[in-house]
């Protein structure tokens, strides 16, 4: 199953209201630089490229970068890093964000029940805690804010260490969108967006990874 | 639109396929529980020898049938005899059968062969067949006992539907212990042609059927059982419980959303979104079907535990803690209406712990100021039985039934028959669920107060938790009916 660039997956989730973080994506160490000034720093700046699926653990992510020449050199190394399995990759920059919390959604194809919608309480205990609620697509906003109520972390979602209360109505709209992506393009397989990080008591995506089926007829994003 | 399963549940005539004069076998069995739990239609029996099986003349073939009185055939015969059969029922105006023979799709290729064609002909007839390879059906409006198995329960409000017979025994046994009785029950077998959404959607129109009571394993389609079941439940509620894992589906596994993807993790999330009430265990989910079939759904979380002693209402106080039940906080004005029943030691707080300051009346009229307060939305009762214990103790002593025994021991059966009539009246009178909870129910049921809770036609809980955990179930409904405007 092929994967989308990180990009290309943040439109296909963003046209359907999920909300991203501002970024772009450039061909140079020297564009790169541009846009980090273009949006203010820190910044975040990632290898980007549809073959590439696992950025962290190939050391292709590079955060909290805090002016123009920590930008250049970042965006040089990891260009320079790229392999010839990767294709054609640029170099994707994005505002710093930073809480406290972190959640994970998503979509996943399931033989039984079709195409459902996920969310869960993210970091890196993600897997192990587990604490997770489905749904099957396509799912209204009522279904949305019950997976929230679903989740045994409640805790998570009031006032926590100095930042405010996450806004349920900004996380439906995340569920929605992922629902609704779903629906306007049937050869999605998966999708995540992990992390999650809630910023100021809203949602942001900072990573997102869309699967389509090979078969999928042209169009779309 | 829901199939007409009435020739199934509320025949006129029934005809046993396959009668037999063994009482070990399922072909007399079938005969005898028909015949022994008061089915007021007519009762024909084929046997292939034409013997007297409990008194009825059996027929050698369907054939002999009259024209038109007969609307159910309960087959008990092989397998390969039952197409000519069937064939030769229709004939004579059946319309739905109930396959108990064995021998199809759990027995291999040639089975599932013979099942598929047995749809086919069952289509091509007109016969709604249930089965094959279940354990029977009961319906108690029309008095049917047409189960392999026992027992039959009193009637009620219930109606079940179960891939696993013996499971049905088993709420049938719950309902028997309990008093809270079944509409229906049908052992679906291998749902050849009538499968669990089926049944469901006969019960969400059964005008004697308030809530359905359900045991799958598997759901291959379970996109498709959902979808009808949320359909059946915008209706009635649905109480399910599940066996066993489902396939393990295979799930995209280079995404961490796949990844965290259980089976059982889908399958909850699909039971919330069709408003399906999951309960943990078999026992779990018969009294929450016995709590949404005699109790008013709440209409908020706001709980008062009602109590005639200490301990009790703590641990039910953190029972409800641990829900999406609210320990109401006593407003002022209650406490200032309670303070004028009850002298100064009572709890003043949620649980409302009478502190053994209760005289004749008090218990129930503090529980009808407590039900009829507009904050409050549901009480659990606790304590009864107290005093009818005492009065065992004394009536079964070597002093009884002098030293005014005989008279307070009455009295105190009395008062606890009393105290278990008030809340079901007091329920009834504010609309609002009362659950009444003791060990006595199980450890005592003779019990004059436990005794005159099932009188009443409700549940007698085993404890306070289980009480607890079934309003839970009925306020998550409730909830669920109140975010989507259904009535």
């Amino acid at each position: 199953m092929p994967t989308l660039s990180e990009a290309e997956s943040k439109a296909v989730l963003a046209a359907h209201g999920v909300p991203i973080l501002p970024e772009r994506v450039v061909a140079t160490a020297d564009e790169a630089a541009d846009a980090g000034t273009d949006m203010g720093f820190p910044v975040v700046a990632k290898l980007n490229g549809d073959a590439i699926a696992h950025k962290t653990e190939r050391g292709l992510v590079r955060l909290g970068l805090a002016d123009a020449d920590a930008l250049r050199a970042a965006a040089a190394a990891m260009l320079a890093m790229a392999t010839p399995e990767d294709g054609a990759v640029g170099v994707l920059v994005a505002p710093m964000v930073s809480g406290n919390r972190e959640l994970i959604a998503g979509l996943a194809h399931d033989e039984q029940f079709g195409m459902t919608v996920m969310l869960g309480v993210g970091g890196i205990l993600a897997e192990a805690v587990a604490d997770v609620t489905f749904r099957m697509v396509p799912i209204q906003r009522v279904d949305a804010a019950e997976m929230i109520d679903d989740l045994s972390t409640q805790k998570l979602f009031g006032p926590f260490r100095g930042e405010p209360a996450i806004d349920r109505e900004a996380v439906i709209d995340v569920l929605v969108g992922l629902s609704a992506a779903a629906v306007a393009d049937p050869s999605l397989v998966s999708a995540d967006l992990n992390p999650l990080i809630v910023v100021d008591g809203r949602p942001v995506a900072v990573d997102a990874l869309v699967e389509r089926r090979v078969e999928r007829s042209e169009g779309g994003v | 639109m829901a199939r007409d399963l009435s020739p199934l549940f509320d025949p006129k005539g029934i005809v046993v396929a396959g009668a037999s004069t063994h009482p070990g076998k399922f072909g007399f069995v079938a005969l005898h529980n028909i015949l022994a739990n008061g089915y007021a239609g007519k009762v024909f029996a084929t046997n292939t020898k034409g013997e007297s099986v409990l008194g009825i003349d059996t027929l050698t073939s369907i054939d002999q049938l009259p024209d038109g009185e007969v609307d159910l055939a309960f087959v008990c015969t092989p397998a390969a005899a039952n197409p000519d059969l069937l064939r030769a029922a229709a004939a004579k105006g059946v319309r739905a059968a109930f396959i108990a023979s064995a021998g199809y799709g759990e027995a291999g290729d040639e089975g599932r062969r013979a099942e598929e064609d047995l749809v086919t002909l069952c289509d091509e007839l007109g016969i709604a067949m249930a089965g094959p390879n279940g354990q029977g059906l009961i319906s108690t409006p029309s008095s049917l006992c047409a189960q392999i198995v026992a027992p039959f329960p009193p009637a009620g409000r219930i109606g079940i539907a179960s891939q696993s017979g013996n499971f049905v025994s088993s709420f049938l046994n719950y309902a028997r212990l309990s008093g809270i009785g079944i509409s229906r029950a049908v052992s679906a077998g291998n749902s050849a042609m009538l499968a669990v959404p089926d049944y469901l959607e006969f019960y969400a129109e059964d005008p004697e059927t308030a809530v359905s009571l359900v045991y799958v394993e598997s759901v291959p389609d379970g996109r498709a059982f959902f979808e009808r079941l949320r359909a059946v439940a915008a209706k009635k509620p649905v109480v399910l419980v599940k066996g066993g894992a489902t396939d393990a589906g295979r799930r995209a596994a280079a995404s961490h959303t796949g990844a965290l993807a259980s089976d059982d993790a889908i399958f909850d999330g699909a039971c919330r979104q069709a408003g399906v009430t999951r309960a943990d265990t078999v026992e779990e989910a018969y009294e929450v079907a016995a709590t949404f079939a005699t109790q008013p759904l709440p209409k908020g979380n706001r709980t008062v535990v009602y109590t005639t002693a200490g301990g009790w209402g703590v641990v039910t106080a953190d029972a409800i803690s641990r829900t999406s039940l609210e320990l109401l906080a006593l407003p002022e004005d209650l406490l200032a209406e309670i303070d004028t029943k009850l002298p100064p030691r009572w709890s003043r707080n949620n649980p409302v712990d009478l502190a053994g300051s209760e005289t004749r009346d008090t218990i129930p009229e503090v529980m009808e100021i407590v039900a009829r307060h507009p904050s409050v939305d549901a009480m659990i009762f606790l304590g009864l039985g107290i005093q009818a214990n005492q009065g065992r103790m004394e009536r079964e002593g070597p002093f009884f039934p002098d030293h005014g025994l005989e008279r307070i021991v009455g009295y105190h059966d009395r008062q606890d028959a009393r105290f278990a009539e008030a809340a079901a009246e007091i329920s009834a009178r504010s609309d609002k669920p009362i659950l009444t909870a003791t060990e006595l129910a199980v450890c005592d049921p003779e019990n004059a107060g436990p005794a005159a809770v099932k009188e009443s036609g409700k549940l007698c809980y085993a404890s306070a938790n289980r009480a607890v955990t079934s309003l839970d179930h009925l306020w998550r409904h409730a909830r669920f009916r109140q975010a989507r405007g259904l009535s």
